[in-house]
């Protein structure tokens, strides 16, 4: 074993298709047994980002090492040490859940004896024990999804990458991969990588998050130091009353319409919230909260999630594309 | 490429996977017969031409060729079925896996070897029932041969599916490429009677050797010395394993 410090070590890493630059430039660290999240609007470049770490895709310049290896030059080292849970679906339809996994296991060189005990519980932990024997054809969306989980744990790897893991899962079902994934950072100190479109996740899983757009990244912080740089609370006014309203009040940071409601950022929200109201001629509705990830994302992402790249529904418009391409 | 060794464990696991699918396809199998079937019958009856071997009729001459005809379409079918594997996203799953691109294409080309094997022995029995009396040697004698034939032809179906990103490209290969090898493989007809140039295509076509040797074989009637016959046919072996191991170095997944 070679000696390292990081996980991951990217220098520069770019990757072009024709004239689309998916990832540009990419300069990141991610040390050993750190559960670190990708957060980024559809197309900024997460999963390709992730396929070059993975060796299935060769970058277009710069180098990574994971695990100590190059990516390109020993992308076979490389592969024994990472797991993968892609984001579009990749178990085969054509074999059971239980062979699925049997096959990996055994293409991970999962010592024989323990392949059993380890199927059995895998299948527990997704939920899937009692449809174990049954074709995959015949799995719904989210079974598939969670014997993909499964397949992508099952040999124990160094450095798990999880692209949009949790998509497509039902609440139960999501919360019992997150108790699960924390369980194994803890017991093995596997380091975790992984995208997704749920803030929450990001927020309750990682202890790094990096917001990636066009291909870059845009901050990288622990989610508390990211929620700081957004500098304050949120305030949502439902009424008749414009930005202009608050103009010259030097703790209102920012002021946007979204959905029908004015969304203020203020410094120290509590303190100033009469101030505020003061200022409104008009007001149906107050809410006060703490800044989200999902506030952080849409700072450094642009205001809203943008309109090539669809609406709010987009996640489960995905879900349905992915299931019919079979 | 850091190790072009193979991982045993993980091409019999290939392997199982790829037998597994085969069992389960029976559509597959059963598509696969009916050109054979016509061939015997409608050519190998109906237009019954010359047979030059002595004591065997037309349709009992062409049986061997017909029989590696099948082995033919079964094996660069199925080699050709990576395309489908490229385009539907489970590829990806044995391409990041941590084997070498040797250990996956041996694993592929030993399971579909199998493939092409089943399909010679149910024309086999059918043909030992009502076209040709066979013993039980021959018959396992014909299926070595078949399982080294198969072996051959997937390598060749394996390599062009690795290099192909539609399915597209598929009735190209079957046009320009499995149907002439069949035709110029000397199949329906004695390759000593044939013209000089039909000869030359001949010679350079791995599957004249296949059908020759199955001939001897099951006929004990050879055009090349069978010996010469093995020694291309391994050859071919050897070089279309090389070739496809190269292919599949390049293999990527496609959109
Ligand atoms: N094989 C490919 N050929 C051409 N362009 C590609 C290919 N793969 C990705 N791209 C482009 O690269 C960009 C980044 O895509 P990528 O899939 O990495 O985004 P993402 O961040 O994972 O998005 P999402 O949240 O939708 O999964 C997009 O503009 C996409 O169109
Ligand atoms: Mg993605």
């Amino acid at each position: 074993m070679s000696d390292f410090q990081a996980a991951i070590q990217t220098e520069g890493l770019t990757k072009r298709f024709g004239g689309i630059i998916a990832v540009d430039g990419i300069d990141l660290a991610i040390r050993e047994g750190e559960v670190f999240a990708l957060l980024g609007p559809n197309g900024a470049g997460k999963t390709t980002f992730i396929s070059m770490l993975c060796t299935l895709v060769k970058p277009s310049s710069g180098t990574a090492r994971v695990a100590g290896h190059d990516i390109v030059s020993q992308s076979l080292a490389v592969r024994k040490n990472i797991g993968i849970v892609f984001q579009e679906p990749s178990v085969d339809d054509l074999l059971s859940g239980r062979e699925n996994l049997q096959l990996h296991s055994m293409l991970y060189g999962v010592p024989r004896r323990e392949i059993h005990g380890r199927i059995d519980a895998m299948l527990a932990i997704v939920g899937l024990s009692d449809r174990a024997d049954g074709l995959v054809r015949t799995y719904s969306g989210g079974m598939r999804r969670r014997l993909e989980i499964a397949r992508g744990l099952i040999h124990e790897p160094r450095i798990l990458f999880l692209d949009e893991p949790t998509l497509g899962l039902d609440p139960a079902s999501r919360r019992a991969v997150w108790g699960y994934l924390r369980d194994l950072r803890k017991r093995a100190g596997t380091t975790i990588i992984l995208t997704t479109h749920y803030m929450e996740e990001a927020d309750s899983l990682s202890e790094r998050v990096a917001i990636i757009d066009h291909g870059r990244i845009r901050e990288l912080g622990t989610p508390d130091e990211l929620k700081r740089k957004v500098g304050g609370d949120v305030v949502l006014l439902k009424g008749d009353v414009g930005p202009e309203a608050f103009a010259g009040l030097e703790f209102v940071k920012e002021a946007v319409r979204e959905d029908g409601s004015l969304r203020l950022t203020v410094a120290d929200a509590s303190r100033h919230l009469k101030a505020l109201i003061d200022r409104c001629p008009v007001i149906e509705e107050v809410q006060v909260r703490r800044v989200t990830l999902e506030d952080v994302f849409l700072k450094f992402t642009g205001r809203q999630i943008r309109d090539e790249d669809g609406g709010a529904d987009t996640i489960f418009q995905r879900i349905a594309v992915s299931r019919n391409t079979r | 490429m850091s190790s072009m060794l193979a991982d045993l464990n993980a091409v019999y696991a290939l392997f199982l996977r790829e037998i597994k699918v085969y069992f389960r396809e029976k559509e597959r199998m059963i598509a696969i017969m009916v050109s054979p079937l016509l061939f015997l019958f409608v050519v190998g009856r109906g237009l019954a031409g010359h047979s030059p071997v002595p004591g065997y009729n037309y349709q009992q001459f062409i049986f061997p060729g017909i029989l590696c005809m099948v082995i033919l379409f079964t094996s660069i079918t199925y080699g050709l079925y990576i395309i489908w594997d490229k385009r539907l996203d489970f590829l990806k799953e044995v391409l990041v896996a941590p084997i070498s691109r040797s250990t996956l294409f041996l694993g592929k080309a030993l399971g579909g070897m199998v493939g092409g094997t089943m399909e010679a022995f149910i024309l086999l029995i059918l043909g030992a029932a009502i076209i040709l009396p066979l013993g039980p040697l021959k018959i396992a004698g014909a299926l070595l041969l078949a399982a080294l034939f198969s072996f051959l032809l997937v390598n060749i179906g394996l390599g062009i599916g690795a290099r192909m990103n539609s399915m597209e490209g598929f009735g190209l290969v079957m046009s320009f490429l499995t149907w002439p090898m069949f035709f110029f493989g000397g199949a329906l007809f004695d390759l000593t009677q044939a013209g000089k140039w039909l000869r030359l295509a001949a010679y350079l076509d791995p599957f004249t050797y296949c059908v020759d040797l199955m001939r001897w074989m099951l006929l004990g009637w050879s055009v090349l010395p069978a010996g010469l016959d093995l020694a291309a046919v391994l050859f071919f072996c050897a070089a279309t394993a090389v070739w496809g191991i190269i292919s599949f170095g390049g293999l990527q997944q496609t959109r």
